[in-house]
């Protein structure tokens, strides 16, 4: 398909250098105590593989493409609404004290 | 002028990138966390129902296929979706490790089914640097795949014995090589028109590396082997993003590939070991040498007697691990914390960096429980206060209070940094019996002057100590 952006050679180097740089600012700020939570968040964030699995799935040609297609899908979803599952579930339960008391 | 479908999906992608970056970044304080995540999904629902217009610039030969395909995608959507939101609704929280390790090598496989297609597609021209992505992809997705299935059978307990053999490196090391072989023969010599067999050949090579890679690592370095597969899966994900010419997935998975470096890092850091020694090494299979004469004696004592000294202490410092939860005894101590606080003690959790089965994993056992985070620290934070504390309790922990880290060379865990509990006044160590932890080495922790044991499940401990306050104030 035309696409309106192509993103090779230094484009490529840039953006793949800038988001390393990002991904490593961010996590070394984050406390240990969030260790869990981030993990199984940035878990969730690379689920994002589901976009481009349902690209060559709607692009498939052939049955063997449909079924290797239709099994990307099937784990990228899983990837990304089980990340976005279990990492909302943690993080809701930290609580501070004044809100654990509150509940009680 | 029309709006494009190209440019919805582009700006849905953009908008995602933006949101997953600025999701995570609130995720750096438990006060924002919750709500980084809902952005963050968000996004990744707008981008996957923005995936759908796909459907008006699908190429010439996909057009008979498109009906299909689009049936296709929705119910593998639905099924996907489903299946993990319902798993992971109802996973316990002891089991969260295995369930991260599970979602992530569906990622994993998910990077390297978008490989297969690409790789698979002999009648297209490809060009040198997308096919090396491709192949890189193919490996570390497949690789990221079969190792996470592993790890999670062997962290959910459903393979339970470490498989080791003599010149196992050899043998890993073969495999890999003829796999990483087999694909620069696909890049350089068949230039992507590899015959269908030796495409398969290379998959099935990197699947069993993942396999037999991960099968002799032991259950306490699995966090660290977790935290290296959702790096993997990020890479794999980056890469297949440039075939694809995907930002959303170049951006999404080098920042996760990045992150999961640097977390695997720091929790190798915490355990004083490198990757690669937790990656190439038996652990624990030496732990069997001769460690020296330990002094003193065990010393048992009764839960009420524990649990009235710390009544009357003015500061008690709790070391929990992964004991605490395997007897589902948080809540119990929590119940017992708040007694504690009521009575004008000053109560802290003091959590070791690998304690639990993945980084801090004791935080969230602790929060399910209703402790606040305000009084959960890190070693770091807490170890110069240890000297402070009238009373040290360390629960179903081991190897991470063991002073034999600090003094004895010969130890396996020498210079691992741990929590200082020997430092308290007075410690209680509340165990199920004199097992050693899963080093395998002794700690001379429990047979010093200062130290009582209270045997018993860590729950009926709990139980025990809750009714002997209760009866103090009662009485």
């Amino acid at each position: 398909m035309d696409l309106t952006t192509t993103l090779t050679g230094f484009v490529a180097l840039y953006i793949f250098m800038l988001a390393a740089f990002t991904g490593y600012e961010i996590i070394s700020r984050v406390p240990s105590i969030l260790h869990t939570p981030l993990m199984s968040g940035s878990n969730f964030v690379h689920g994002i593989v589901v976009v481009g699995a349902m690209y060559a799935l709607l692009n498939a040609t052939s049955l063997v493409e449909q079924i290797i297609g239709f099994v990307g899908v099937l784990l990228g979803a899983g990837n990304a609404a089980g990340g976005y599952v279990v990492t909302e579930r943690m993080l809701e339960m930290f609580k501070p004290s004044k809100a654990g008391e509150g509940g009680k | 002028m029309r709006v494009q479908p190209e440019f919805i999906i582009d700006a849905s992608y953009f908008a995602a990138a933006f949101l997953f970056i600025y999701g995570l970044k609130r995720m750096s304080s438990p006060v924002t966390a919750r709500s980084g995540i809902v952005l963050a999904g968000f996004a990744m629902l707008v981008a996957t129902l923005a995936s759908f217009l796909y459907y008006f610039g699908v190429s010439e030969a996909a057009q008979p296929y498109l009906g299909t395909n689009v049936a296709l995608a929705v119910i593998a959507l639905a099924l996907g979706t489903i299946w993990a939101w319902w798993s992971g609704k109802r996973v316990a929280m002891t089991a969260m490790p295995q369930m991260v390790a599970l979602y992530n090598g569906m990622g994993g496989g998910a990077a390297a089914a978008i490989a297969a297609i690409e790789l698979l597609r002999t009648d297209a021209a490809h060009e040198t640097v997308p096919l090396v992505l491709a192949v890189l992809g193919a490996l570390i997705g497949s690789i990221s795949l079969s190792g996470s299935l592993i790890a999670w059978a062997k962290l959910d307990g459903r393979i339970d014995k470490t498989w080791r053999y003599p010149a196992q490196q050899v043998v890993n090391g073969a495999l890999f090589v003829a796999t990483l072989a087999l694909g620069l023969y696909i890049v350089f010599v068949a230039h992507g028109h590899a015959p269908v067999g030796l495409v398969a050949a290379f998959f099935i090579g990197a699947l069993l590396f993942g396999v037999l890679m991960t099968m002799p690592i032991g259950g306490a370095d699995m966090p660290v082997v977790i935290s290296l597969y959702n790096a993997f899966t990020g890479l794999a994900v980056g890469f297949e993003g440039y075939v694809l010419q995907n930002p959303a997935l170049m951006i999404a998975g080098m920042v996760v590939g990045s992150a999961g470096t640097l977390l695997t890092l720091l929790m190798a850091k915490a355990m004083n070991r490198s990757v690669s020694n937790v990656i190439f090494s038996n652990f624990g299979a030496s732990g069997a040498e001769a460690q020296g004469e330990i002094k003193g004696s065990l010393k048992p004592a009764e839960p009420s007697d524990a649990a009235i000294q710390m009544r009357y202490a003015n500061k008690v410092i709790i070391a929990p691990g992964y004991g605490l939860a395997v007897a589902q005894a948080q809540h119990k101590l929590y119940e017992f914390v708040k007694l504690l606080v009521d009575a004008g003690v000053e109560v802290k959790f003091a959590i070791h960096p690998v304690a639990g089965r993945m980084p801090g994993h004791m935080n969230v056992l602790l929060a399910e429980a209703g402790v606040p985070y305000d009084m959960i620290f890190d070693l770091e934070d807490i170890n110069e206060e240890f000297k402070e504390a009238d009373v040290a309790v360390v629960i179903g922990a081991n190897d991470t209070v063991n002073p034999a880290a600090r003094t004895n060379k010969a130890s396996p865990i020498y210079g691992m940094p741990i929590l200082n509990v020997d430092h308290a006044k007075q410690v209680y160590v509340i165990k199920r019996g004199q097992g050693r932890g899963y080093s395998g080495v002794e700690n001379e922790l429990f047979y010093a002057d200062n130290t009582n044991m209270v045997y018993g499940d860590a729950q009926q401990v709990m139980v025990a100590m809750i009714q002997a306050i209760k009866s103090l104030e009662g009485g």
